[in-house]
């Protein structure tokens, strides 16, 4: 079977996957990385085949129930943006200890310019510190094949292996010619199995294991023919994953330039050591931060012939560009227009009819009369309250960072001290805090707003719906302080009346103003 | 063969359809085509573009270059004039001339009309007036795109046969109001080219 599709990188990662016969796929939704799980959810074949396909609380859970199923002898994939790389850190670094049975790929998307993310981070950096493979494709046609290779890859070495994928592979279409798929793998255990208790005795064992691996996988990034060296000219560029694409984009096919393609990491020594010897210059083309760069300089290497970000050939900061690689190809730019000065700033802005913008507009009424009160916030559509006309917030750092916050400043003495959530935020990171405060006994006022859904990512099932009061009596919230409103205008007396009375109780309260989201409502009501 | 188009407008809108509906008429006639697009918090209504690019040989970048852009098709007036810095002196800007207004500070319209004056080849008209004739807002897309069809190199017949392929599921009805969509913006679309 060969057929042509129009995939985005996303989808090319999907459908990778699933014609390299997962069992499973394991993700918490994140821009860039969203796609992948949900086009494997809707894919006839997966479906087919019962592959699990159920979005995960976090990204450590997906990363630790990915590891369960590799323990099994199965494929699975785990999807996240590379933020998420931080949640599910603990479970990542220690899957390269324990090692794999069946093939586990972790997808990161990271998001350089962040188009949708609060930092930059490579998430090359964590492949590295994990001593596992990295894959970085440069074309989705390259995304979707890489994926069956990844999986091959990591049972061949029994190590996971990481796919650092940026947006503009994630979100951009192009045709991808796709093969027959594989089959299912069958349960089967290790024989030897100690590797998966990682009890000093065995962990210091297999960490010798881990290093000593990697000299094979060096050889392996020479051997790849994922990464190319066309030996050429003395004037020398290396180019990871989609930064190929702009320097091929810039240069001609009779240009004299030497070139080394990466790939796949870590990277292939005896090449670059070759390149080195041969070229005058070289330039380091890579998206995000300075991965290879740094690498190859150092802080000892005074030769100058590296050039980058860190040499300020390329922009420090910012995804790549044709043009800014170009500049630093030293291509000519033609005519161009000016930029248009008519033209202003068009922020991104809640929904009309969202019920955030309700509770943000009784919350700022409550709190003009708390001069002194901080509103701690969280990640998804309710951070845009940071903007114009609400302007109610005044932090948002990491997932669940809202409670927990809170509780510290409250414990610093601050009063009022409110937490601003979502439902899938809270089930995520918020609900571990949130027993931090209530077995402290902190004064906040924490308002878990329920849009019924994961809205900023487009949709997706929010774990925790139906049950967020549940979880918060649980957890040991005094229920007379556990309190449901509905987000309307026509209800605003009464909010206003509820989160006052919280406010002014000392201990953790919890208000659950519950509508649903706009957007989901948009589009049930068009199926119907 | 080779058009590199910038498609514009306001999160909401819809632009993918447009980029959706090109790059299926592309993918009939087996030309390589790359298609970047932006999802995540500025859909929630701010400025939102896709790069599409078209050609007869292999494309290597996903984004476009400075000043190389042969269209700009834009949903908005101010979006279309958003991106002026990546259109080729030569290219064509073909834009809905019905303002999206959800900021306090939108520019005068004036302003917005002397700036396309400026430049040597528009297709500008309400777009919206045609679509309401012919199905509703819900064709606002396809309007626009009949009239981008009469420059992108593409035969309006291919550009049919791909709306009938990307709207082919919802029926035989919803095809034709689309196509009809089309076709009465690519005749709006003759009667105000400039250039």
């Amino acid at each position: 079977m060969t057929d042509k599709l129009l995939l985005l990188g996303d989808q090319a990662i999907a459908l990778g996957a699933v014609h390299a016969g997962i069992s499973g796929v394991y993700a918490y939704p994140g821009t860039p990385s969203t796609e992948i799980t949900e086009y494997i959810q809707e894919n006839p074949l997966a479906r087919e085949r019962g592959v699990r396909s159920d979005w995960c609380t976090n990204e450590k859970t997906a990363m630790e129930a990915a590891l369960g199923m590799s323990y099994v002898g199965k494929r699975s994939l785990v999807c996240m943006k590379h933020v998420g790389m931080n949640v599910a850190a603990d479970a990542f670094v220690n899957s390269a200890m324990t090692g794999v049975n069946g093939g586990v790929v972790v997808v990161a998307a990271d998001d350089p310019s962040m188009h949708s993310s609060q930092n930059e981070q490579d998430s090359r950096f964590y492949g590295k510190f994990a001593f596992v493979p990295i894959l970085e494709p440069s074309s989705q046609q390259e995304a979707y094949e890489m994926v069956r290779y990844g999986f091959e890859l990591s049972e061949n070495i029994g190590l996971p292996v990481l796919m650092r994928i940026t947006t503009r592979m994630a979100h951009s279409r192009a045709v991808v010619t796709v093969t027959d798929p594989s089959d299912v793998n069958p349960v089967s255990f290790p024989k030897e199995t100690s590797n998966w208790i990682l009890l000093p005795v065995n962990a210091r064992r297999r960490y010798k294991e881990v290093l000593a691996a990697q000299q094979k996988l060096e050889e392996l990034s020479e051997t790849t023919k994922y990464n190319s060296y066309k030996k050429s000219g003395k004037k020398g560029v290396i180019a990871c994953g989609i930064g190929y694409n702009y320097v091929m984009e810039n240069i001609s096919s009779s240009d004299e330039r030497t070139v080394l393609k990466i790939s796949q990491y870590p990277l292939p020594v005896g090449i670059v050591r070759d390149m080195f010897d041969h070229c005058d210059e070289i330039l380091v083309v890579e998206d995000g931060q300075p991965f290879v760069e740094d690498q190859l300089r150092g802080i000892l290497d005074c030769t100058g012939k590296i050039k980058g970000r860190l040499s300020g050939d390329l922009p420090r900061v910012g995804e790549l560009t044709p043009d800014n690689v170009g500049a630093a190809l030293g291509t000519e730019n033609g005519m161009r227009y000016d930029t248009c000065c008519t033209v202003v700033p068009r922020p991104p802005a809640l929904c009309q009819g969202c019920g955030h913008r309700d509770v943000y507009e009784v919350l700022n009424l409550v709190l003009r009369e708390y001069p002194d009160h901080k509103v701690f916030s969280d990640i998804g559509c309710y951070t845009l309250g940071a903007l114009p006309p609400f302007r109610s917030i005044h932090t948002c750092v990491d997932m669940g960072a809202s409670i927990t916050m809170a509780k510290g400043a409250a414990d610093g003495g601050l009063f009022p001290s409110v937490a601003v959530i979502g439902d899938s935020t809270f089930t995520h990171s918020g609900m571990t805090g949130l027993l931090d405060a209530v077995n402290s006994g902190a004064n906040v006022t924490i308002i878990i707003s329920d849009n019924l859904t994961t809205a900023m990512t487009g949709g997706q099932d929010s774990a925790g719906t139906g049950r967020i009061e549940a979880i918060c009596l649980g957890v040991g919230v005094d229920p007379a302080h556990v309190r449901t409103v509905v987000p309307l205008p026509k209800n605003m007396e009464q909010i206003q009346q509820v989160i006052k009375e919280e406010i002014e109780y000392k201990g953790v309260s919890v208000i659950v103003p519950r509508r649903e989201c706009i957007q989901t409502l948009k589009r049930k009501a068009k199926k119907q | 063969m080779k058009k590199d188009i910038i498609l514009a407008g306001v999160g909401g809108q819809g632009i993918l359809s447009i980029a959706a509906i090109i790059g299926q008429a592309a993918l009939n006639q087996n030309l390589h085509i790359k298609q970047a697009e932006v999802h995540g918090m500025s859909q929630r209504g701010g400025d939102v573009q896709s790069n599409l690019r078209i050609c007869s040989e292999p494309i290597h970048s996903d984004l476009i270059s400075l000043g190389r852009a042969d269209a700009i098709i834009s949903l908005e007036p101010m979006e279309a004039l958003r991106y002026i810095p990546y259109l080729s002196p030569e290219g064509w800007i073909v834009v809905n001339s019905v303002p999206y207004i959800n900021i306090p500070n939108y520019p005068e319209i004036e302003r917005l009309d002397a700036e396309f004056a400026k430049m040597p080849h528009v297709i500008s008209f309400d777009v919206d007036a045609i679509a309401r004739e012919h199905g509703g807002v819900r064709t606002v897309n396809m309007v626009l795109l009949g009239a981008a069809s009469l420059i992108l190199d593409i035969e309006d017949t291919k550009l049919e046969e791909a709306i009938g392929d990307i709207f082919g599921r919802k029926g035989d009805k919803v095809v034709e109001m689309n196509v009809n969509a089309f076709r009465a913006g690519r005749e709006a679309g003759k009667k105000q080219m400039k250039g």
